[in-house]
C-alpha cells in the first residue's frame, strides 16, 4: 500500500473500542448477572451468546483495522475470510453437535451417588 | 529465469511480469495463507475442546473457581489477571500497528520505538502466562480423587472451599516417597504429599462442619453440588488418592481433560507468542541496521505485524472459551 495517509488516529480509536469491549466482557464475567447467566437461549445461556458475539466483534476489529483487511482488494479479502468462516463454522457445528450427543450418553451412564 | 526475491514488491517471486495478483506482494499473500492454515489448526483444537466440554456439560470445571489468583495478592479474584494479560496483548498489537504505520512513512526512529514496545509487551504476556501455569500447576486447596476418576473438593459450613491441610488429622504416617527403585519402575513422585488420604479421611470424620463438593453442576443455578455428610462418607469410601494442583494426568479442580486442553491450547498459543517475539526481535535489529531503509520499504514489518496480530486474535478466542464461557 503506497498511499501515505497516516492511520494513527483510527488506530487509537480501534484500541479504545477493543478495550471497551474487553472491559464489558470482564465485567460481565465477574458479575455474571443471573438473568443473563441462567436463561437458556438456543442451547446455551444469553451470557455465553453475548461473550461469543463480543468476541467476534473484537476479531473483526483486529482483522479489519490492525491487519488492514479493510484496505485489501475486495476479492483478496474474500479469499481469506470466506474459506476461514465457512470451514470453521462447518467444523464447529459438527464437533459441538457430536459433543452434545456424547454428553447425552455420558450423562445417562454416570452415577453421582454411591451406595 | 529470474532469481526468486521474496522481498521485492515488484514481481520477482511472481515469476517476472511484474504483475501482482490482488495488488498484494508474494510475501504478504503467503503470510495470509499461512495465517489461514494456522487459524484452522487453532479452530481444530478449540473445536475439540468444545466437543469435550459439551460432552461433560454437567461436570466441567468452572473457570472462576480455577483461576482466582493475582501475583502478590492473597484472596479470591477471578478474571482480573487474565484481563490484564488480554490488555497487554491488545496493547502490543496497537504498538505493532503503529510501527507498521510509521514504516509506511519511512520513519525509522518511530518504527524502532514501536517495535521495541511490541517486544516488551510480548515478553510481559509470556511471563504472565508462565505465572498462570505455575499457579495452576501448584494448585490451591487440594482434592481427593475417587476410583472412577471423579474429583471431590472440601467445603466448610458456608460452602467455601477449604484446603486439605486445614482439616486433615496429624496422625503419623509411614508413607515414603515413591521412587522408581521402591515401587513401580515406571512411576515416581517428586516429594511425599503433604497429607495422605488416611489423614484426610480422619480429619473429615473429626470435623463435622466439613462437607463435600462434587463436580456435578446444578444446571439451574450453575453451581457445583454440595452433598450431605451422610452422602459424603459414601463418596469418601471410594476415594483412592489425594490430588494437589494440576498436570496432564490429574487436576484438583475437576476433569483432567480440562488441564490437558488448558496446557495444550494455551501452550500452543504461548509458543506462537514466543516465536512471534523471536521474529520481532530479528526484524527489530534489521530495522536498526537500516536494512529496510536501503530496501526502500518496510513491508517486512507489515508481514511480521500480520503474524503478531494473528497471535492476538487467537488469544481473544482462547480468553473467551477458557475464561468467560
Amino acid at each position: 500500500m503506497s498511499h501515505a495517509k497516516s492511520h494513527t488516529a483510527l488506530i487509537w480509536k480501534v484500541f479504545a473500542f477493543l478495550s471497551l469491549v474487553t472491559i464489558v466482557e470482564v465485567f460481565l464475567g465477574i458479575v455474571k448477572p443471573a438473568a443473563l447467566n441462567l436463561t437458556q437461549v438456543l442451547g446455551t445461556s444469553i451470557l455465553n451468546w453475548i461473550f461469543l458475539i463480543l468476541t467476534l466483534v473484537k476479531a473483526y476489529g483486529i482483522a479489519w483495522y490492525f491487519m488492514h483487511l479493510k484496505d485489501e482488494k475486495t476479492w483478496f479479502r474474500r479469499a481469506i475470510v470466506w474459506p476461514v468462516v465457512f470451514l470453521i463454522g462447518y467444523l464447529a457445528f459438527f464437533l459441538l453437535y457430536e459433543g452434545d450427543a456424547l454428553g447425552i450418553i455420558v450423562q445417562e451412564w454416570t452415577s453421582w451417588s454411591y451406595s | 529465469m529470474e532469481a526468486i526475491v521474496a522481498d521485492s514488491p515488484k514481481g520477482g517471486a511472481w515469476s517476472g511480469g511484474g504483475s501482482q495478483p490482488f495488488g498484494s506482494s508474494y510475501g504478504k499473500m503467503m503470510m495470509w495463507f499461512f495465517i489461514m492454515s494456522d487459524a484452522l489448526t487453532f479452530s481444530g483444537f478449540l473445536g475439540a475442546y468444545g466437543l469435550i466440554r459439551f460432552k461433560f456439560l454437567d461436570s466441567w470445571p468452572i473457570a472462576d473457581e480455577v483461576f482466582t489468583h493475582i501475583p502478590f495478592v492473597h484472596g479470591d479474584y477471578p478474571m482480573y489477571y487474565v484481563a490484564f494479560m488480554t490488555f497487554i496483548l491488545i496493547f502490543s498489537s496497537v504498538t505493532m500497528v503503529l510501527a507498521v504505520d510509521a514504516g509506511k512513512h519511512m520513519q525509522k526512529g518511530k518504527v524502532i520505538v514501536y517495535m521495541g514496545l511490541t517486544i516488551i509487551g510480548g515478553l510481559i504476556f509470556l511471563g504472565s502466562q508462565a505465572w498462570e501455569w505455575k499457579t495452576f500447576i501448584a494448585g490451591t486447596y487440594g482434592a481427593v480423587q475417587l476410583e472412577d476418576g471423579k474429583i471431590v473438593q472440601f467445603v466448610n459450613g458456608s460452602g467455601q472451599q477449604v484446603s486439605l491441610e486445614s482439616f486433615a488429622s496429624h496422625t503419623p504416617t509411614d508413607r515414603v516417597q515413591h521412587k522408581k527403585e521402591n515401587g513401580l519402575w515406571f512411576v515416581s513422585e517428586a516429594s511425599v504429599p503433604a497429607v495422605t488420604l488416611q489423614q484426610v479421611k480422619e480429619g473429615f470424620a473429626q470435623n463435622s462442619d466439613i462437607s463435600l463438593k462434587t463436580e456435578l453442576i446444578n444446571l439451574e443455578t450453575k453451581e457445583k453440588t454440595i452433598v450431605s455428610r451422610e452422602e459424603a462418607n459414601k463418596f469418601l469410601d471410594k476415594a483412592t488418592r489425594v490430588v494437589q494442583g494440576a498436570n496432564l494426568t490429574e487436576n484438583e479442580y475437576g476433569k483432567t481433560l480440562f488441564a490437558d486442553f488448558f496446557f495444550f491450547i494455551t501452550g500452543f498459543h504461548g509458543f506462537h507468542v514466543f516465536s512471534g517475539i523471536l521474529i520481532n526481535i530479528i526484524i527489530f535489529f534489521n530495522v536498526i541496521i537500516g536494512t529496510y531503509e536501503r530496501r526502500g520499504h518496510y513491508e517486512m514489518v507489515e508481514k511480521v505485524g500480520l503474524y503478531w496480530h494473528f497471535v492476538d486474535l487467537v488469544w481473544v478466542f482462547v480468553f473467551t472459551f477458557f475464561y468467560l464461557i
